[in-house]
């Protein structure tokens, strides 16, 4: 979808046409690990599936353009404003939900799945009332293109995979080599011998449930200046990070990161030579097949 | 819940006993309000009974079975394209097309079900989504004859149904209701039957405990295969019928939100009961369309109505009124 504005740039030779592909698909991959992994975090630990998290996504984006609309000078100020507040707010809402209704109904994966369904509704709904239903633009912070010899690059671009490189190692080192990490493993681990050992594990869901929403938050303000921010732009994220965290593995940082790799890829590929309807279509059945073929697998480790 | 249940099943019971009575009761009202409401009320309630319709077939797999499938919109979207493209690409007659999209939705729901009865909990919410949404993008996939989200209009001889020498004009309001009550009322009276028998006693018994009714000897992988035809094949009865009377195909029917619908009027009248769908869908559709006059946003009641059914009052309407006052309501 997003390549048909580069279309007067593309030449009709295979390499660079598949170059380009494949650069459009790092980008996507890059925004989409992040987002996914938030699901990842929140599946893992919790055991619950959030059905909303694109609606944290399309909020972070809608906050972005707000926090940065508040910026009238510099669009490099507006944007860090932003890339702050935005995940901020987002997790405030996040802990929200999860005290008055997640909390509520004792994290029954059916009921939450019902739950947040009416979260994303909601959240997608206010959206329209106070933001609008218009697709709103927020400046890049920087404003430079790389020029290879077939066509020129947002250097943009390239600067949100890297920025996503970067929070997916933040992500991974506090999973992996801080307390707060340990305290999130071991919950999702045991749940009762970690409350047993004074974890205070109500807590930790409340925490857990905000960082993966505003992972995703993150990650739509890394996309806001690409793409636009729309009240119904959470739906696209929502169903590919389904598909990655099914495909890669859940609560496993590096599958995700993979998985997203993978689909991020693919969908650019399949995108710019057929068509993108024909990329989801693939990828969402792949899904359904991966899901049936290993029902103890991945989501069936619920029912434990 | 299930106390209520057996004893909605009286040992000794007539052909006409008193909940046979109240059902044909509430098919009757039905029947009578068109003579006392106005043009526009007399629109919306052929829309209702056939959107009803597809809400009780909801309800035959969630409120009887306890599988939460989130993808029934594929059925729904399979009768109606099934229908309509029979139609417009076909040419086939109302009566023709009506039955080629009833086959669809059994054809599918059958191949469907024969993959995604092998999960269950969560991953067959989630894998019936993703079904539904393939189904979704399909219907985009190929504008050329489906015309994506504008969709199609049906028009010309498909707007009268030949049936039995007669000769039915879909255009009249007055045929329109009554064959949307006729289909209602037949699959209401379906509905009844499956759950007062033995068949429908062991999707209870799957609901309550599949673990159990596999030990007691039942084949649970067939029952619920079997549930899902009937469901299907409902919400695609229901699909072609509205492409029919209403005219019009289009791919926001395929969508996830006409997946969400079901679910929320099955909530909202009470799962796992007869008359809850009709209940829930009436109640939603005027909450909506009463909003939909103040705002855009009306898709948030929606939400909210989701939201309160889960955290406060999961048994609906019918279902509390069940518990509380009749306990022979089936």
């Amino acid at each position: 979808m997003r390549m048909t504005r580069y279309s007067s740039s593309i030449p009709v030779d295979f390499g660079p046409h598949l170059f380009l592909a494949v650069l459009e698909g790092t980008v996507t991959a890059a925004v989409l690990a992040l987002t996914a992994l938030g699901l990842s975090l929140v599946f893992g630990v919790m055991r619950i599936v959030n059905v909303a998290h694109g609606e944290f996504f399309m909020l972070g984006a809608v906050l972005a353009w707000w926090f940065a609309s508040l910026v009238a000078g510099s669009a490099a100020v507006g944007f860090l404003l932003a890339l702050v507040l935005s995940p901020l707010v987002v997790g405030a809402v996040a802990i929200l939900c999860e005290r008055t209704v997640l909390k509520r109904i004792d994290y029954n994966p059916e009921a939450t799945i019902v739950a947040t369904i009416g979260l994303l509704y909601i959240i997608q709904q206010l959206a329209l009332t106070f933001y609008g239903p218009d697709a709103r633009p927020v400046q890049a912070p920087i404003n430079f293109r790389i020029l290879f010899p077939w066509f020129g690059y947002s250097g943009y671009k390239l600067v949100v995979v890297g920025a996503s490189a970067a929070l997916l190692i933040a992500t991974w080192f506090v999973l992996t080599r801080t307390r707060l990490g340990l305290i999130m493993r071991a919950t999702q681990y045991d749940r009762e011998t970690a409350q047993a050992f004074a974890i205070p594990v109500d807590r930790v869901y409340a925490v857990v449930f905000a960082i993966g929403a505003m992972l995703a938050a993150t990650a739509a303000v890394l996309i806001v200046p690409i793409q636009q921010a729309h009240y119904l732009m959470g739906h696209d994220p929502l169903l590919l990070s389904f598909i990655v965290v099914i495909i890669g593995g859940l609560g496993s940082i590096l599958g995700t990161v993979v998985a997203a790799i993978i689909i991020g890829l693919s969908d650019g590929i399949i995108s710019v030579f057929f068509s993108p309807t024909l990329a989801k279509i693939l990828a969402t059945l792949l899904v359904a097949l991966v899901l049936v073929v290993r029902p103890q697998g991945l989501f069936g480790k619920i029912e434990r | 819940m299930s106390a209520a249940q057996t004893s909605a099943m009286p040992a000794h019971r007539s052909l006409f006993d008193r909940v046979v009575l109240l059902h044909l009761a509430v098919l009757a009202a039905l029947f009578l309000a068109q003579f006392v409401v106005g043009d526009y009320q007399h629109l919306s309630l052929a829309r209702v009974m056939v959107l009803a319709t597809y809400a009780v077939g909801y309800n035959i797999l969630f409120g009887y079975t306890g599988l939460l499938s989130l993808g029934h919109a594929m059925f729904f979207a399979a009768g109606l394209y099934g229908a309509g493209l029979a139609a417009a690409q076909l040419s086939f007659g109302a009566t023709e097309a009506f039955v080629a999209g009833i086959a669809a939705g059994l054809v599918l729901a059958f191949a469907v079900g024969l993959v995604v009865l092998r999960t269950s909990g969560v991953s067959f919410m989630i894998v019936t989504m993703m079904f539904a949404q393939a189904g979704y993008l399909l219907s985009l996939y190929f504008g050329e004859y489906t015309r994506g989200d504008e969709g199609f209009v049906l028009q010309g001889d498909i707007r009268t149904a030949h049936l039995f020498g007669l000769s039915l004009d879909l255009t009249s309001p007055t045929v329109r209701y009554n064959i949307a009550l006729a289909l209602l009322g037949v699959c209401i009276l379906v509905c009844l039957a499956l759950v007062r028998s033995p068949v429908g006693r062991i999707l209870v018994a799957i609901r309550e405990n599949e673990e159990r009714a596999r030990m007691l000897g039942y084949d649970t992988y067939r029952n619920k295969l079997f549930a899902l035809v009937v469901s299907g094949t409902m919400a695609a009865a229901a699909g072609a019928a509205y492409a029919l009377l209403f005219a019009y195909v289009g791919a926001t029917f395929a969508s996830i939100q006409y997946s969400i619908l079901p679910l929320l009027w099955v909530l909202l009248g009470g799962v796992g009961t007869v008359l809850g769908p009709i209940v829930g869908t009436l109640l939603m559709f005027y909450l909506v369309d009463f909003t939909s006059e103040y705002t855009s946003a009306y898709m948030l009641v929606v939400g909210v109505a989701l939201l309160g059914l889960v955290v406060w009052f999961p048994k609906g309407l019918l279902g509390t009124l069940r518990e509380k006052v009749i306990a022979w309501l089936p």
